[in-house]
């Protein structure tokens, strides 16, 4: 057995004969037994590392095992070792969760006997046995990503991929995966999970890499990353956004980072929220400017992204509404 | 639990489950989708019975009924029909990403495709049956005998099976499901009616004759009549049958090789 679940190293993938770099020389070292985040925007590339780890894709150079195996040369071997469930839930809409979850099992090439046993016990293992018999088109957002998750695990891979396993989750459907990813963890598990979440990354990841434009631009634990960003976000929103540029000199020099202004909205990412709020509100009141509005929050990962590449992360919001058909052409 | 073992003859056996599996996931479809089973069912009856008895008063067919010779002809038109699901099928299984997961899977390469045209086949053995008993109902009197009607079932079978790798190249090259259907479209609506399936190709034009005479759809709907009717049919047989195998040695491979290159 190889220390390392996953080891990728320099890996290449174009699209549209060399004009799109997705990933432009990435190597991982993820650790058995852990959940190790990618934690990046749409278009970051973070897709397509997993679509190549997963044998979906080649890569152009570079080179990657999974359990041990080359996913090129061994493509095969790896697929026995893996699961993959993702955003899309791709599960058969015509199918009934038990149907879904049987045909993946005949499909790993179980008996039909054991296909049958392995899918009543999985579709129990995440309460969807009073759903088997319904087909998936009838399920929520959240039994989708169950039973796709239920899926993934039916030959019970010693590696997961999880691609924004949570991304358009309610908050309540997104805590329940969250239970399960950790549960399955703590069976030796090994799993690369995907998200735009710094808070799902936090949440799972033991350690993570952030990716922009198909590179890494940051590695390292998410305490450290956050440490290295500042732990909370001071939102003063102003009059106006004139009085936002004229007053920002007044609060400016209360965080190292480089202060977001959006309208009428100044964000400041530091380590002490509660401090620094109220300094700025004595500042700001010993100038006799008018706040609006106060806010203390975590910091998302367009704050992460702002404060790592100066740059926003484009098309942030738009991904979980997006439709897989867009989705496809856009990362191509 | 899931076996590792590789010899040759245990891959085989695994391939042909793999693509029964897939088989039987696109029939469930069929069966579940209720505008699937229109698609499928109704739509050729009602070509039965739209031709029969709306247009088939104002057509002559040389030497028989209109009715025997319409249904042979129908049956090879409702193949190249149904033949579009299978092109809306795959483009709608790589837009969804069931491709995707399919591929991570250690299942055959060729199973998706196999499966598919597999299901395609038993679907239009379904056809056969039900156009057959509506065809006797509405006064199809094939006279060429049972042997002669399970060679003509066999010609159009294979056929069809050999069209179904063409539309499956055209959903996989498709971005979408709604373009793979409008991409089938222009390309069946020729291939159907201007071909000798609804009308004797003497009526038309003499440069448009030219096509339709020749076509591998007329010359599998002359086929498929000939022998139901016990009628004289020239070549077509062969004609059909050497179309046939042409469209699958070189079809076949590109829609495998387009198959490994999507998602």
């Amino acid at each position: 057995m190889t220390q390392f679940a996953i080891q990728a190293h320099d890996i290449v993938r174009t699209f549209r004969n060399g004009d799109v770099r997705a990933l432009d020389g990435v190597s991982l070292n993820v650790p058995v037994g852990q959940v190790f985040g990618l934690l990046g925007p749409n278009g970051s590339g973070k897709t397509t590392m997993v679509r190549i780890l997963a044998t979906i894709l080649s890569p152009d150079s570079g080179s990657a095992t999974v359990d041990g195996k080359d996913v090129v040369t061994q493509a095969d071997a790896v697929r026995r070792s893996i699961g993959l469930a993702g955003q899309y839930a791709t599960v058969d809409e015509n199918l009934t969760g038990f149907e879904n979850i049987r045909m993946v099992a005949r499909l790993n090439h179980m008996d039909k006997a054991s296909a049958t046993a392995r899918a009543h016990e999985l579709l129990a293992q995440f309460s969807l046995t009073d759903a088997a018999n319904r087909t998936a088109k009838t399920y929520s957002g959240g039994m989708r990503r169950r039973l796709d998750l239920a899926a993934a695990l039916v030959a019970k891979p010693p590696v997961l991929f999880l691609d924004e396993p949570t991304t358009g989750l309610d908050p309540q459907s997104r805590q329940d995966l969250w239970e399960i990813i950790e549960g399955l963890v703590a069976t030796g598990v090994t799993v690369l999970l995907t998200t735009q979440y710094l808070e799902e990354a936090d949440r799972l990841a033991t350690q993570l890499v952030v990716l922009d434009k198909g590179k890494i631009i940051a590695e390292g634990t998410p305490a450290s990353l956050k440490a290295q960003l500042g732990t909370t976000v001071v939102a003063v929103t102003f009059e106006n956004s004139k009085a936002a540029h004229e007053h920002l000199g007044l609060i400016r020099d209360l965080t190292t980072n480089e202060p977001n202004i959006d309208g009428a909205i100044v964000e400041l990412t530091v380590n002490s929220g509660p401090q620094v709020a109220a300094e700025v509100i004595r500042r700001l009141d010993t100038a006799g400017v008018l706040v609006a509005g106060l806010a203390l929050r975590e910091p998302s990962l367009d704050d992460v992204f702002l404060n790592l590449t100066g740059h926003k992360a484009e098309d942030f919001v738009a991904v979980s509404t997006e439709e897989p058909a867009t989705r496809k052409k856009g990362r191509r | 639990m899931s076996t590792t073992t590789q010899s040759p003859l245990s891959r085989l056996r695994w391939a042909a489950s793999d693509v029964a599996t897939m088989a039987q996931r696109n029939l469930m479809a069929v069966v579940r989708i209720p505008s699937a089973l229109v698609f499928v069912i109704i739509q050729p009856v009602m070509f039965v019975l739209l031709f029969r008895y709306v247009f088939g008063g104002a057509i002559t067919a040389p030497g028989t009924s209109y009715v025997n010779f319409l249904i042979p002809g129908i049956l090879v038109q409702t193949t190249v029909f149904g033949a579009v699901g299978t092109a809306i099928g795959l483009a709608e299984d790589l837009q969804r990403g069931l491709i995707e997961r399919f591929r991570a899977l250690p299942m055959a390469r060729m199973a998706v495709l196999g499966g598919r045209t597999i299901a395609d086949l038993a679907r239009n053995i379904l056809i056969l049956v039900v156009i057959t008993i509506v065809g006797f109902g509405v006064g199809f009197r094939p006279e060429g005998g049972v042997v002669a009607y399970l060679q003509a079932s066999f010609v159009m079978l294979f056929f069809s099976y050999c069209v179904s790798w063409g539309f499956a190249y055209i959903g996989l090259a498709a971005p979408n499901s709604e373009t793979a259907q409008a991409m089938t479209f222009p390309l069946i609506f020729p291939i159907t009616f201007a071909s000798s399936i609804f009308v004797p190709v003497q009526t038309m034009p003499g440069w448009l004759q030219v096509f339709a005479r020749n076509q591998p759809v007329s010359q599998a709907a002359e086929s498929v009549r000939g022998l139901m009717l016990g009628t004289p049919h020239g070549n077509s047989t062969w004609i059909t049958m050497a179309w046939a195998l042409l469209a699958l040695v070189t079809l076949a491979p590109l829609a495998t090789r387009r198959y490994r290159r999507a998602a």
